[in-house]
């Protein structure tokens, strides 16, 4: 099996790669480069980096000025910082104009780990959603995170790009055609799906081997555009499928689960869970400890999905 | 040569005098109409935006987007209307469609949209959002080698926004002496008096230990404007700040200096009144 990469690396790498060919690309970031893996691209580029300190209403600011004259700002922070402390700059200086920034936010779900609570994004994607013009991908590993952020230079409009701390298994190992806006089906099935974004992908196909010793067949489904969700690809699933389970690093108010249900509540309802974090914040801990305490694990998908069949089928 | 130069001043100042009260006009007029927004700070605004879009930037209404134009941040975005009243008698959009303000349907927003608006080059509405704005705009004509200028109109309460003060230090890190801010130092604000709201002194210590050129004048004289304008553009190595003191609802006189007039229209007799008052150009000082 290939090295864990996390994604976060997979994006320092990628800004590196893409500068060179795309000199609209710009980068800013606020005293976190050697966290967010921007400081390769800072390196090689100096002219085109920014970096603003820790000032991140400014840094959002910032990037929309660089935008109107047609550059591709990508402004990198935490998660939490960049939508929690910068939302309204976002809101109003990048999402409302429809300016082409690159909210390209690491750190995000309590794979964080031991720095805690107040450094986990719980909420970014719920946040991030809520905003018109505004596009949410959250790549699964690190390959789709080098797709996602070249197709984001051709994508018109904001868009938040959600990356985590934490070294990841490949859930690609060869090469696939990623299209924003598109969900992934990474193994078909019919007694349920599995809709899940991040690392939660992983999980989800571990379950799905453990669940097929059992005779169970779930679709697996790699929803890495939250927004605009592919809602064909969500009401196939409820169609053919008839139960569901979304698996998100993050709260399961507002986030993946909660677009799913969106859309399934007024096309085509069927049995549903949301694993996610059950509104409540995270703590200091080993990335491991932590998702097997909160339930974010295959284990937990395997129990989640069985429930929903059995729901189905009374 | 000096007593060319002041002559050339002295017409100078007389013609902006002169647009600046057609501009005022618009305003009453506008807000009269919409029977809602914010008259006080637009009027006070309203020498400076002038010397902006009839001397100093460098635009072409034929060609809103032309990439090597100056630009312009109303970063105080509830001054819309002097932007869109200076908007219109520059050309960028018929003057009668000023009278659409806030009306629904309309391309004139209460706050600026810059999707809708020709000539409009940021959204703003919520304050202390433009500076950094007008920062990214400097960074990239800087990196694009372009000698396009940026202009950014700040409120005095404005600078209450902490936001206000990140992009301040930015500017004079990065050097941006492409970038000048104009500050309409009216002293007043919705609360109140800004003295007793949070007081900003002292304020242009404050700019100065912040790294900016401060020149510190009288917002409505013209032959203090433009000059102060002229010395930002020579100014090297730092980023410009204008504070340019001002009387909040200038030129019609139930307006001046009151509070009340921050966010309120005029009806229809005290439009009537305002443009009778607004009929009169002074000298341009």
């Amino acid at each position: 099996m290939a090295a864990k990469i996390a994604t976060r690396d997979a994006y320092g790498k990628a800004l590196v790669r893409l500068g060179e060919r795309h000199p609209q690309i710009v980068v800013l970031d606020a005293d976190l480069s050697k966290s967010t893996k921007t400081a390769e691209f800072a390196r090689v580029y100096p002219e085109r980096f920014f970096q603003v300190g820790i000032a991140e209403q400014n840094l959002m600011g910032t990037a929309a000025g660089l935008a109107l004259t047609g550059k591709i700002p990508f402004a990198s922070t935490f998660a939490v910082f960049a939508t929690g402390r910068a939302f309204e700059q976002i809101r109003n200086s990048i999402a409302y104009p429809c300016l082409k920034v690159r909210i390209a936010a690491t750190h995000a779900g309590i794979s964080v780990g031991e720095d805690g609570a107040s450094h986990q994004a719980i909420e970014d994607i719920a946040i991030m959603r809520a905003l018109p013009h505004m596009t949410v991908v959250v790549p699964a590993d690190a390959r789709e995170t080098e797709k996602a952020v070249e197709a984001l230079l051709n994508w018109e409009g904001p868009a938040y790009l959600r990356m985590g701390r934490l070294a990841l298994p490949a859930v690609y190992e060869e090469d696939y055609s990623f299209s924003l806006g598109r969900a992934v089906q990474l193994r078909a099935g019919a007694d349920a799906t599995i809709i899940a974004c991040g690392l939660m992908v992983y999980e989800a196909l571990q379950a799905a081997e453990v669940l097929a010793r059992e005779g169970i067949e779930v679709r697996i489904l790699n929803m890495h555009t939250i927004k605009p969700l592919d809602e064909e690809a969500v009401l196939r699933a409820a169609q053919e499928t008839g139960a569901i389970v979304t698996a998100e690093e993050h709260s399961i108010i507002g986030g993946l689960g909660s677009a799913v249900a969106e859309v399934l509540s007024e096309k085509h309802p069927v049995y549903l869970y949301r694993l996610g974090l059950r509104d409540c914040f995270g703590e200091s801990g080993a990335p491991g400890a932590l998702l097997k305490k909160y339930g974010l694990t295959a284990t937990n998908l395997v129990e989640a999905t069985r429930s929903v069949i059995k729901s189905k089928k009374n | 040569m000096v007593m060319e130069h002041d002559l050339s001043l002295d017409d100078l100042s007389q013609g902006l005098a002169q647009k600046a009260q057609r501009i005022r006009q618009h305003i009453v007029r506008m807000i009269g109409e919409a029977g809602s927004g914010h008259p006080g700070g637009s009027l006070s605004a309203a020498d400076l935006v002038t010397s902006l879009f009839f001397q100093e930037l460098r635009l072409d209404p034929a060609h809103p987007d032309w990439p090597a134009r100056d630009r312009f941040i109303l970063s105080k975005g509830h001054a819309a209307p002097v932007l869109y009243a200076a908007l219109a008698e520059r050309g960028f959009f018929p003057v009668e469609e000023l009278l659409t303000l806030r009306k629904i349907g309309a391309r004139l927003q209460g706050h600026p949209d810059c999707r809708k608006v020709p000539g409009v080059e940021m959204s703003t509405g919520s304050l202390g959002q433009g500076l950094s704005v007008a920062n990214g705009l400097a960074l990239a004509g800087r990196l694009d080698r372009s000698n396009y200028r940026v202009y950014v109109l700040l409120g005095d309460g404005e600078c209450e926004e902490g936001q206000i003060w990140e992009a301040a230090m930015l500017a004079a890190h990065y050097g941006l002496d492409n970038l000048v801010a104009l500050l309409d130092y009216n002293g007043l604000q919705i609360d109140g008096p800004i003295q007793e709201v949070l007081s900003p002194d002292p304020l242009a210590d404050r700019w100065r230990a912040f790294g900016w050129a401060v020149q510190e004048i009288d917002g409505h004289d013209f032959k203090q404007i433009i000059p102060a304008l002229n010395q930002a553009r020579e100014t090297k190595g730092q980023p410009s700040i204008i504070i340019a003191r001002t009387v909040k609802g200038k030129g019609v006189s139930f307006m001046e200096h009151q509070v009340g007039w921050h966010g309120t229209a005029p009806n229809q007799e005290q439009v009537v009144q305002a443009l009778a008052e607004l009929e009169v150009v002074g000298d341009g000082r």
